[in-house]
């Protein structure tokens, strides 16, 4: 049997990974997964917080983290692709001015 | 009767071993119905020089790909471009365990049913397994570092991405009428007769559109004619495969036919029955008649989709967008709400 | 060790190599490869937690779709290997440390104060009949509003994405 803390740390180091990969990342892109990264860690402690109390809202809690996460990956990856034919660029440093 | 552990163990390797064995000779011969059928919709004879029939045809072209020179391309991208076929093949393979062929048989108490595993979402691991099959082809043609790759690469990733939601929107109808997600519980449900001669299959049972977008979006989901812009050859050379040569070429036409073979157990189980057929004579006979019916009808999906590509030309990529988004979208959810008001009733 | 146990290990595993090799890769697909190597690995943990839907939608949703679309955003844009900057060396000497400091901190916090209990392996019924029940009668509200959600983030996307670049006098090109 595996202890809940065990699932807990998981969530909490894939979580952890995400904030570092957000922080010193500088792709666009990147950034962006480390953000999904994130999302993925925090399912990682409903799911185990749903068994570990034996409610199922739990594991419905996650569909809902799923649908805001693909919403985002959607509009955020149209905003990626919007500022690449502006700026040419991925790098974030670089999307520094609010305007051309 | 549960079986003890090591006997489970067994049993699973000896069914994966025979059902493996059988997938990749059926995807061999596969190759040879197509060209046979197509050579003799446009008037030519097809193989007819290896064996009776050119019947040994898969056997030479295996040994052709095993002993041709497999070349690496210098400009590519070499951790992926050599991964790329093997995730494609991989996921293709992996998707036929949950697939079940026939009803379960029993020897010494022992019940062993004809399926390698049995999961209650053994649909849904389908769709997960061969949507993760996307990448195969993606990222082959990403990491060839070719334009033409490339292009055929976006391609197919755009239309497995759009034909997936059709895909599943499709099936959802099924899903209502049986209630559950395990293949082998749709199978069942879908036994016995109306009026007692009419098969009481999913197709006859109000699900006609529901196959109907099923097929297409399994067409291009397959990349097969009329949806194989992935691979166009007159206008992208060979698409995503242009740079691959030898058994890493012949992993991609692997995994092509072995999920049009997987589309066509999807089809058959959920829609035409799966291994119902009329039973009769001797008990040999009934122990083999179901996966007999099971055989004939993916046979008949193959000879169809061999029909379709002998019969109509390529669409172009706007019209195979628009068409996806546009028109089968918005049929498989007219399905899928008549077919939620007809059962609510 | 029970087989549970060797599972877990083996897929977090998975997990914090995956998770690690995203932030030590200069490549963008080589993260994305990594991210989706993770959230294959989570899918296996869900399974061991009895949560065999959410396994599923996380491999058709998650490893299907949503890393489908980065992974052509990577492909459709060329992405190369990731650029340094002045900035970024910053974030790493602060970034990294600070991290790490609040992971083993959140870590030694959890494993002290929840202690050993164990989780019943499968002794929730997640299959999707239930999960269903619950997303359409208790859940029904924040259901349908996730639905509007993702029809606003369908017409965003389009309307960014859709149209060709603003020429800048701000008209749009045909």
């Amino acid at each position: 049997m595996v202890p809940l803390s065990y699932y807990l740390v998981l969530s909490g180091f894939l979580f952890a990974c995400g904030v570092a990969g957000f922080l010193i990342k500088r792709n666009i892109i990147t950034i962006f997964m480390s953000i999904e990264l994130m999302l993925n860690g925090v399912n990682l402690s409903f799911v185990a917080f749903a068994a570990h109390w034996h409610v199922l809202a739990g594991q419905v809690f996650v569909f809902f983290v799923m649908v805001v996460a693909a919403a985002e990956a959607a509009v955020g990856l149209a905003i990626i692709i919007s500022v690449y034919r502006t700026r040419e660029t991925l790098n974030v440093d670089r999307v520094n001015l609010l305007k051309l | 009767m549960a079986l003890p552990i090591w006997l489970f163990i067994l049993a699973s390797v000896i069914k994966s071993v025979i059902v493996l064995g059988v997938l990749l000779t059926a995807v061999a011969y596969t190759v040879w119905l197509e060209r046979k059928v197509v050579g003799h919709m446009q008037n030519r004879w097809g193989p007819t020089r290896v064996g009776p029939f050119g019947l040994l045809q898969p056997a030479a072209d295996g040994l052709k790909f095993i002993f041709k020179e497999d070349l690496t391309p210098p400009h590519v991208y070499k951790p992926l471009f050599i991964a790329a076929p093997m995730i494609a093949l991989i996921f293709a393979l992996t998707s036929i365990s949950v697939v079940p062929f026939g009803n379960s048989f029993t020897i010494h108490g022992y019940t062993i049913p004809l399926q390698i595993t049995d999961v209650n979402t053994g649909l849904l691991l389908i769709l997960g397994i061969t949507s993760i099959g996307v990448y195969g082809v993606a990222l082959a043609g990403w990491s060839s570092n070719n334009k033409y790759s490339l292009l055929g690469g976006l391609r197919a990733s755009a239309q497995m991405v759009s034909y997936e939601i059709s895909l599943g929107l499709s099936l959802v109808g099924v899903l209502i009428m049986s209630g559950s997600f395990s293949l082998r519980a749709i199978v069942d449900a879908q036994s016995g007769h109306f009026w007692g001669f009419i098969p009481r299959w999913n197709i006859f049972h109000g699900q006609i559109i529901g196959f109907f977008c099923y097929l297409i979006a399994a067409y291009a989901e397959t990349n097969r004619i009329p949806f194989d812009l992935p691979e166009a050859e007159t206008e992208l050379v060979a698409g995503y495969h242009t740079e691959y040569s030898a058994m890493k070429f012949a992993m991609f036409f692997m995994a092509e036919y072995t999920n049009m073979i997987t589309v066509a157990c999807v089809a058959t189980l959920l829609f035409f029955g799966g291994w119902h057929g009329p039973l009769f004579g001797p008990p040999l006979v009934r122990v083999i008649l179901p996966l007999f019916w099971f055989a004939v009808k993916i046979f008949a999906f193959l000879f169809l989709y061999i029909w379709v590509r002998g019969t109509l030309p390529r669409f172009r990529y706007d019209q195979l967008m628009a068409f996806g988004w546009k028109f089968l979208l918005p049929l498989a959810l007219v399905n899928l709400i008549a077919t939620a008001i007809a059962v609510a009733w | 060790m029970s087989v549970h146990l060797i599972l877990f290990l083996a897929f977090g595993a998975v997990c914090v190599a995956g998770a690690v090799n995203l932030l030590a890769q200069r490549h963008p697909i080589n993260g994305a490869l990594s991210l989706i190597a993770v959230m294959a690995a989570l899918a296996g943990e869900y399974l061991l937690l009895g949560a065999e839907f959410v396994a599923a939608v996380q491999v058709i949703v998650y490893a299907g779709a949503i890393m489908v679309l980065f992974v052509f955003t990577i492909m459709l844009l060329n992405a190369g290997v990731e650029e340094r900057t002045k900035d970024s060396r910053v974030a790493i000497l602060l970034g990294v440390p600070g991290v790490l400091l609040g992971g083993v901190l959140v870590g030694w916090v959890v494993l002290r104060h929840s202690g050993t209990e164990a989780v019943p392996a499968g002794a929730l019924p997640g299959d999707p009949a239930t999960i269903g029940q619950l997303l359409f009668h208790e859940f029904l509200l924040p259901f349908e509003i996730t639905s509007v959600l993702i029809l606003i983030a369908i017409m965003g996307a389009v309307v960014l994405a859709g149209k060709p670049a603003t020429s800048p006098a701000g008209k749009v090109e045909e």
